[in-house]
């Protein structure tokens, strides 16, 4: 009798099969050239166009060449070549220390102020215009200022995350306050709860998967943010990292670069799913 | 044996540890009599002659007792410029700040800045350079503006443009050194390797590095003495030379005048050609240089010594082409330029593929030349007032003298024994084209394609 597969396995074979056809189409893609070398060309010349047979560092790599590239970066991660040459484990941990420095920074304004816009119609009503106009402002466009102002290449970067992490946290946090069912904050006020109280204990619990929300958001625009920020200015970090890349125009470590940003943001996306699920409740 | 001894001294024991002259009962209590900054770099010096002179010390001092000190010290004056060595010797105090930030663009033109890295001229000058790459003009002007630069390489025009406050807030900035001369180019789509005539370039597009660069001006110049205005008949776009490698197999761009190693790698990927090396239109003209913020100098005169000298030296260990082998070995790695090395040999050693099936031989095509002729700064603000950057009147030979450092870098140079010229105003030929520094407004109104 035919054994049927579970759902599980079934999904994991035809992501397994849909890799496998990446990869075909991908090195069909790639195959060289023949290369045609004329017999009149100067043997100098050639020599010097790079011999008319390697493929250049900026040509599209194969799937064997980007595995390669792939091997040799993650068995060296954390080299130290001088300021402008790391591994790349060290890379990311710099992109990741200003990611977690800026959206800390952002979710200790966001929180509180969070907190008094959702407990308070009138602080809503009044801030909200600003919220809505800053909310959209792409953070890159803060970068000028921020370089301007800040005068620190490295504390801007951290700025513009602070920034862009802000207003989801913010706004996710007022939403969870505001939409705390009644019912509960009636029965806190008859047991006369201290209002300090009733924040921790019946409120926070309450919007925190509102309030995780927010932050899973945040931290997802954040590291779409560092990238781009650290490509502008940055003297480390995994945006740097693409930009010296590119500056090679070397379009394998490129690639690599690319694939390591998709796996640190879903690592990083994974934990506030995590996290989200522990302070979940049913009503 | 200690430098504070005096060599003259007959009694004094210059190869043995310890208070040698016997007045002190130690050495601690002997240095405190040498406080005096001058009379001890004044006994380093002479004691660091004296030794040379005499590798034994025994026969120093039966020299000196039978002679007496004072006929010895004039009888070796005269053999040896006791007063010079002294005077540079006092130059090199103790360095106010040693940890120093500077900031490079990867490209060919900041080689002497980045070989004085793991080449060890910073090293030498006592300096702790940490080399920060970095990823465009602009921010190199920030980092510079915001002090996170403690010194830069910059576009030459970069420093008077900031100086008067062109494009960002107005911020002085000092050139120390001219780095590279030459080693730029125009280089071309294949499919134009027909249209070798500047004159029917009308409605390209060009790359170019940044407003305040001489590439800019170079090309602007270039593109007028063909009849065609800049602004109007051409289009030209500013992006990092990797974009322009880019951009042009893509097609989004014709041309570009960039720096090295770029215009060599869009020939290496087999899609362009080098149409004209920046040294046909002007051999010699000055491209990126060294640049500190104003008030660097007065405030560490002393690091602001030891940097000239690691840079000035650099750039001329750079200008020998017999030491460009061993330059491409230390610049060519991922810290530093991060680029192949074939396409770094044929830039620097200027045997290289045209792009359209010819080697050319010009090893002159890259070179290095530290000293900040006033000329040129004169005449990047002649170009810059010509495109109606500069907007005003202004005083050519003011702006130039106050941004380009030459008097101070004459000094410096001859003190490290390279020789310098002696004025620093010359004539420049441009494309056939004499410019006269002194007449920089007759000069101006000579074209016929300007802004102003």
């Amino acid at each position: 009798m035919k054994k049927r597969l579970s759902l599980g396995q079934k999904s994991t074979l035809l992501s397994l099969a849909l890799f496998g056809v990446i990869l075909l189409i991908w090195q069909l893609a790639t195959l060289p050239d023949a290369q045609v070398v004329a017999a009149d060309v100067d043997p100098e010349y050639a020599a010097l166009m790079g011999g008319g047979t390697t493929t250049t560092a900026s040509s599209f790599p194969t799937p064997a060449a980007m595995g390669q590239t792939v091997w040799e970066k993650l068995s060296d991660p954390f080299y130290d070549n001088g300021p402008n040459d790391k591994g790349i484990g060290i890379q990311i941990a710099h992109s990741l220390v200003r990611v977690l420095g800026g959206f800390l920074l952002a979710a200790a304004v966001a929180i509180p102020v969070g907190f008094l816009i959702g407990n308070s119609r009138v602080f809503y009503a009044a801030l909200n215009p600003y919220v809505q106009v800053l909310k959209p402002i792409s953070p890159l466009a803060w970068m000028p200022l921020a370089l301007y102002t800040i005068k620190d290449a490295e504390a801007s970067s951290i700025f513009v995350i602070f920034i862009c992490s802000l207003w989801p946290m913010l706004i996710n946090t007022a939403l969870g306050v505001a939409n705390v069912r009644r019912d509960w904050l009636d029965v806190s006020r008859t047991l006369e709860v201290n209002p300090l109280r009733k924040a921790f204990r019946v409120i926070l619990p309450a919007a925190a998967p509102t309030i995780l929300t927010g932050m899973r958001i945040s931290m997802g625009i954040a590291w779409l943010v560092i990238v781009a920020a650290e490509m502008l200015v940055g003297s480390s970090g995994i945006g740097y990292f693409v930009w010296n890349e590119w500056n090679n125009l070397s379009l394998t470590n490129v690639l690599f670069a690319i694939l390591m940003i998709g796996v640190v943001g879903m690592a990083l996306d994974s934990i506030f799913g995590v996290l989200g699920k522990r302070v979940a409740y049913q009503e | 044996m200690s430098g504070f001894d005096n060599p003259f001294d007959p009694d004094t024991q210059l190869h043995r540890a310890g208070c040698s002259c016997g007045r002190h009962h130690s050495q601690a209590d002997h240095d405190a009599d040498m406080k005096n900054e001058d009379a001890r770099v004044s006994r380093v010096v002479e004691s660091a002659v004296m030794r040379g002179l005499f590798p034994d010390d025994q026969m120093r001092r039966n020299f000196l007792r039978a002679v007496g000190a004072g006929t010895a010290m004039a009888a070796i004056s005269t053999l040896f410029p006791m007063g010079a060595a002294k005077a540079l010797a006092a130059d090199r105090g103790k360095l106010e700040k040693t940890d120093l930030k500077i900031g490079f663009v990867p490209i060919t033109c900041a080689t002497p800045i980045i070989m004085a890295g793991p080449m060890g001229f910073y090293e030498r000058e006592g300096l702790n350079v940490s080399l920060q790459k970095t990823a465009g003009w602009a921010v190199v002007r920030d980092k510079v503006q915001n002090k996170e630069y403690d010194a830069s390489h910059l576009l030459s025009p970069m420093p008077l443009a900031m100086s008067l406050g062109l494009g960002s807030a107005k911020q002085a900035v000092d050139v120390a050194t001219i780095q590279n001369i030459n080693g730029q180019a125009i280089t071309l789509h294949i499919k134009h390797k027909d249209k070798m005539n500047p004159k029917d370039w009308k409605g390209m597009k060009f790359g170019l590095p940044f407003d305040y660069s001489i590439h800019n001006l170079l090309l602007r110049y270039f593109l007028a003495e063909h009849g065609l205005d800049p602004d109007k008949d051409v289009e030209l776009r500013n992006m990092p030379p990797p974009d322009m490698v880019a951009n042009l197999r893509a097609g989004n761009i014709d041309g570009f005048l960039g720096p090295e190693p770029f215009n060599q790698r869009a020939v290496y990927e087999g899609f362009a050609f080098v149409h004209t090396l920046s040294r046909d239109l002007w051999d010699g003209h000055p491209c990126c240089a060294f640049g500190v913020k104003e008030g660097f100098y007065k405030e560490f005169p002393n690091t602001y010594a030891a940097l000239f000298r690691a840079i000035a030296s650099a750039t001329d260990y750079a200008h020998k082409p017999e030491n460009r082998k061993e330059i491409i070995e230390a610049i060519a790695p991922a810290n530093y330029l991060n680029q192949p090395i074939p396409v770094l040999e044929q830039v620097m050693t200027g045997r290289f593929a045209d792009g359209l099936g010819k080697v050319r031989n010009v090893p002159d095509r890259v070179d290095f030349d530290p000293f900040p002729w006033q000329s040129m700064a004169v005449w990047i603000l002649t170009q810059l007032k010509r495109w109606n950057y500069i907007k005003g009147d202004i005083n050519y030979q003011a702006v130039a003298e106050e941004v380009f450092r030459a008097t101070d870098a004459r000094k410096r140079m001859a003190e490290i024994g390279l020789t310098a010229p002696k004025s620093s105003y010359m004539k420049h030929t441009i494309m056939g084209k004499v410019f006269d520094p002194a007449k920089p407004a007759e000069y101006l109104n000579s074209f016929a394609i300007k802004r102003t």
